[in-house]
């Protein structure tokens, strides 16, 4: 399974000479094979990589778009996704099921006015629109993906997607250590679980540490602690600290990073860096 | 056990929040979960018990309407919003284990996640109710 880092960074793009070793988009990750291009979350982050599709696989890959919410900074960039602009290309856009709309009309809040020029019904790919069940598994070509609820506000899903034997889980945003009794003891009290167990790889929201969530609870992200935490009790073999606070610098992440991850962790964790690649 | 999905996750972190006696069952009536006030109801520890199937549960208590008549299954609350997928509210006696008499007002309603999705109900209990 390979995997690139698009946009890392959540909440808003932030780009400056202090944020620019671990990226200032916001969530776009990338998983291709020789066939298919998929797409976690449509952040800032997929304009550069749209941009970077070359013609052979803009005519030969399938291309799928899976979007966790749509709060902005995971759908921002979809407006900008050169592909969509292809005629005939066939692009599937995932997302989770929101009981008093549609995935479309969600999807279609973006594309107009008064927020963007374009309508939905203008862009000239063929565009395909699927709204997952929860913990129903679907397949694209050799991925085999299960989606389910998790704890952030409005309807909001992380992803745990197989290929082979490897697992990624994909929770950029998410707080788990809300809704559980006795965080982090009680697996099958703590949201996110199922999506996270054994992974190779989990991503996962680090938007704080746990001084700066003492008043942010509610928010529906968490600390690097806990993702830590988090991360042990699913059994990972690698974290990713994914969805970087925006006033977060690269001295502060490094610090936060020598502070708070312990060595001697049964499994490696990795700031999520835009413009690198993971091999699983 | 497989993790609950977040809608009930969430609700028994809200029903541990409170001091109101709240139940939350899954689709069936299995009770997954009563905070600690429900705790005198039952006159059990969720600690002790953890969850508990629904034919366990329900004759802890044994419910009676005003005139101690015993209320079938059908007329409680709880069974009404799992069965109709409807609120349900009713009043009525009950015996806990600790051998005390308790009236109380039962609210109840299903759990319905996003996506439709029918997920369990919850029940609240209301104490010390004028008869």
């Amino acid at each position: 399974m390979n995997l690139s880092y698009w946009g890392t960074r959540g909440s808003v793009p932030t780009f400056n000479l202090q944020t620019q070793k671990y990226g200032g988009n916001t969530p776009c990750v990338a998983l291709s094979d020789d066939q298919t291009l998929l797409i976690l979350d449509a952040g800032s982050g997929i304009r550069g990589l749209g941009d970077s599709i070359s013609q052979d696989m803009m005519d030969h890959y399938d291309i799928h778009i899976l979007i966790t919410h749509f709060h902005l900074d995971h759908i921002q960039g979809l407006g900008f996704f050169k592909p969509l602009y292809v005629p005939g290309k066939k692009i599937t856009i995932w997302g989770p099921p929101v009981s008093d709309t549609t995935l479309r009309a969600n999807v279609g809040k973006y594309f107009g006015p008064p927020l963007f020029p374009v309508h939905l019904r203008e862009l000239p790919c063929a565009l395909t629109l699927h709204e997952i069940v929860p913990q129903e598994p679907f397949y694209i070509h050799s991925y085999k993906i299960v989606a389910d609820f998790i704890c952030h506000p409005g309807a909001t899903v992380g992803y745990r997607i197989s290929k082979g034997n490897k697992i990624l889980s994909y929770i950029p945003d998410h707080e788990p250590w809300l809704g559980s009794v006795d965080f982090p003891n009680h697996a099958e009290w703590t949201s996110g679980y199922e999506l996270a167990k054994d992974a190779d790889l989990l991503i996962h929201d680090s938007h704080f540490t746990n001084d700066q969530y003492e008043g942010k609870i509610g928010w529906g992200h968490c600390s690097i602690q806990h993702a830590i935490e988090f991360a042990k009790l699913a059994n990972v073999k690698r974290l990713d600290l994914f969805h970087h606070n925006p006033e977060h610098t690269d001295e502060d992440l490094e610090e936060y990073y020598v502070r708070l991850v312990d060595n001697s962790l049964p499994f490696d964790v990795s700031l999520a860096r835009e413009g690198t690649n993971v091999t699983l | 056990m497989a993790q609950k999905e977040i809608e009930l996750i969430l609700s028994r972190q809200f029903a541990d929040s409170l001091d109101t006696p709240i139940f939350i069952t899954d689709t069936v009536g299995n009770l997954l979960f009563y905070n600690r006030p429900s705790e005198k109801i039952l006159g059990l520890k969720y600690e002790d018990t953890g969850p508990m199937p629904v034919d366990e549960w329900s004759t802890v208590f044994q419910p009676r309407d005003e005139k101690g008549n015993e209320l079938p299954p059908g007329e409680l609350p709880l069974v009404k919003s799992l069965k109709e997928k409807m609120p349900a509210q009713a009043n009525f006696w009950i015996e806990g284990l600790d051998g005390s008499r308790r009236f109380l007002s039962v609210t109840s309603f299903p759990i319905i996640g996003q996506g439709h999705r029918f997920l369990g109900a919850i029940a609240i209990f209301w104490e010390n109710v004028t008869e």
